[in-house]
């Protein structure tokens, strides 16, 4: 006779008992990750963390449908959740991530608001030639659109003289300073601009529409007293650079201004994730390039004082970014 | 797996619905108030620590020092500013220390990876959310008229923004509306005993007949559950006699209410569990 030696174990006790392991391997798995990072795992780990999450999410099934065992159940909702933000998060390394953004990610995403980019390019345009005009009628207005702090003397108050030597370099003290001073306000102001389009558009396009007025409202002061052309030279250097983050600022914000307001064919909040990334990666890069426009700002203005050097350094940024943003490219 | 308000369905692309829980808005405030509260105390420290070291600078360096010094805190400020929350939201955990305290994560909406321009995105609304007032709010006291109407109206502004996720059943930030993302809580569980393990054994002891298992469900087997794992005596006994005379236990008076109990609980899941395997959930002792 064949002695049948009975398990007394429940099904459900020797499923979990059988598969424990595992999941106790998975754990500690994504502990490590969750501490430090992927870096942290052996290459066995990183094979096996796929194959380990899959398993533990068929368990999950399985627990749900066959298996009373509450505690099990709990943990490995859990254990899933986390093993989920691990397999399908991100892997790229930061310098990989980095690469792919400058690389294309980028450009394409500016490319891709030019219809936008073409508006505040207009807006800001608008701006400029509203307050030139206003400012060529009654030079009171100036003050109207330029603060005091910022114009730094350089009013209808002052003299021809005086205002073409704030054209001119000053001495290199204080530079640094200066230009990180720059950087971080302006880098602000573009921020805030693309927060701002959440607002259905109109505060985007009253602060893009505001720059161009204090803009046209320096050209028309300065043309006035015939320093046009130094003028220009003075505020293209870095303001080719500049000008051009803030048309893009103004742009990623009336994308996700548009979206909220006309979703089209998509639900609401859809049209807005999706405006809002493309408008993200837009901005990440204007951040940058407002840092490359204060360096030059503070730096370069401040060292190149020749007006026809200066629109050389202009010229040659504009091209820069024309070809970078809109030039041809092997993977279209 | 109590279906609460906030609990999600959250399918996997393995088709496995995950059901996650989104983190409260109590969980989102004080996980906000921690990150402010350090960024505030780094600002703090590294303020005293430059104007020291800015002192010295002076001494060492003359004027250089110190523009040194200030170019180090402008860019200190930005990044902190600015890159606080991306910066800890881009790594594996995708939470920022105060996320992380309170158990809570950021995670995509539509189940997909989350991407670096969706975590920008829902942080450079902070900027609208959280900067914008609090540069509005200490503003100088005019003499009234314009200038206090300009604060009510900041009042107003912070007001909606910051109370947005009491009004969506998502609990969505502005940020979050825009950045396409929801936060929900991943709160690390361990694996508690199997309270089987115990009956188990136990089971050949006890012969309980068909008709006296059948007396219960699913809720009254996980209320036993509970009461097995507090191991509280007094319960025990209580709950070991009702059972007793419900199903009239008849085999001579219970000695150990614990090896009983254990016992009953074992038997009442795997009878449970075999109907649940031929498709029959019965909830509880009124379900037949």
């Amino acid at each position: 006779m064949i002695d049948i030696k009975v398990d007394p174990r429940l099904k459900s006790q020797r499923f979990r008992q059988e598969r424990e392991a595992d999941w106790r391997r998975l754990e500690r798995l994504i502990g490590k990750v969750e501490k430090g990072s992927i870096a942290d795992l052996s290459d066995e780990d990183l094979l096996a963390a796929p194959v380990l999450y899959r398993s533990a999410l068929s368990a999950l099934s399985v627990a749900r449908a066959t298996s009373l065992d509450r505690a099990l159940i709990a943990y490995l909702e859990t254990l899933c959740a986390r093993a989920y933000f691990f397999v399908y998060g991100s892997r790229e390394t930061l310098w990989g991530q980095l690469k792919g953004f400058f690389a294309g990610g980028w450009p394409a995403a500016v490319r891709g608001l030019w219809r936008e980019t073409l508006v505040s390019a207009a807006l800001m345009a608008l701006g400029v030639m509203i307050a030139a005009w206003l400012v060529g009628h009654d030079p009171d207005w100036f003050y109207a659109f330029v603060p005091r702090e910022l114009a730094g003397g350089r009013d209808p108050a002052a003299t021809t003289e005086a205002l073409a030597a704030t054209l001119g370099g000053k001495d290199a003290s204080g530079l640094t300073v200066f230009a990180t001073f720059l950087f971080t306000h302006n880098a602000q102001v573009a921020l805030l601009a693309f927060a701002l389009g959440f607002a259905l558009c109109v505060p985007t396009a009253g602060l893009v529409l505001y720059n161009g007025a204090m803009l046209g409202a320096f050209l028309a002061l300065f043309a006035s007293r015939g320093l046009g052309i130094e003028l220009g030279g003075w505020l293209l250097i870095h303001g080719v650079t500049e000008l051009f983050a803030v048309i893009l600022a103004g742009a990623a914000g009336l994308r996700i201004g548009w979206a909220a307001a006309f979703p089209g064919e998509r639900r609401r909040l859809d049209a807005l994730a999706e405006a809002g990334r493309h408008a993200a990666t837009v901005m990440g890069g204007v951040v940058v390039m407002l840092f490359l426009a204060g360096l030059l700002e503070g730096f370069g203005r401040q060292l190149i004082t020749d007006t026809a050097a200066r629109y050389g350094v202009a010229a040659a940024t504009a091209l820069m970014w024309g070809l970078y943003f809109y030039g041809p490219r092997r993977h279209g | 797996m109590a279906e609460g308000k906030l609990t999600r369905a959250f399918v996997t692309p393995e088709g496995v619905d995950l059901r996650l829980e989104l983190g409260e808005a109590g969980q989102r405030a004080g996980a906000f108030l921690l990150d402010a509260a350090i960024i505030i105390g780094v600002l703090v420290a590294a303020t005293l620590l430059l104007g020291l070291l800015g002192i010295g600078a002076i001494g060492a360096m003359g004027r250089g020092g110190a523009e040194m010094m200030a170019v180090i805190w402008l860019l200190g400020f930005f990044l902190l500013r600015n890159f606080y929350f991306v910066g800890f939201e881009l790594s594996a955990a995708a939470a920022t220390p105060g996320k992380r305290a309170m158990g809570l994560r950021v995670a995509a909406r539509d189940g997909g990876r989350l991407r670096p321009a969706a975590i920008f995105a829902r942080n450079a609304m902070r900027e609208l959310e959280v900067f914008l007032p609090l540069s509005i709010l200490p503003a100088p006291q005019g003499d009234g008229g314009v200038e206090s109407w300009a604060i009510l109206l900041g009042f107003i502004w912070a007001g909606i923004f910051v109370f947005f996720p009491l009004f969506n059943a998502d609990r969505l930030r502005v940020g979050d509306l825009v950045g396409g993302t929801w936060v929900v809580r991943t709160p690390k569980q361990s694996l508690v005993r199997d309270m089987a393990d115990d009956g188990a054994e136990r089971l050949a002891r006890y012969d309980f007949t068909q008709a006296q298992i059948d007396a219960y469900g699913a809720k009254e087997l996980h209320v036993l559950e509970d009461v097995l794992r507090q191991r509280d005596r007094k319960t025990m006994r209580a709950v070991a006699a009702r059972i007793a005379r419900k199903i009239d236990w008849t085999h001579g008076a219970i000695d150990d209410d614990h090896d009983f109990l254990s016992a009953y609980y074992a038997a009442l899941r795997k009878r449970l569990e075999a109907r649940l395997l031929m498709g029959v959930r019965r909830r509880d002792k009124h379900d037949v």
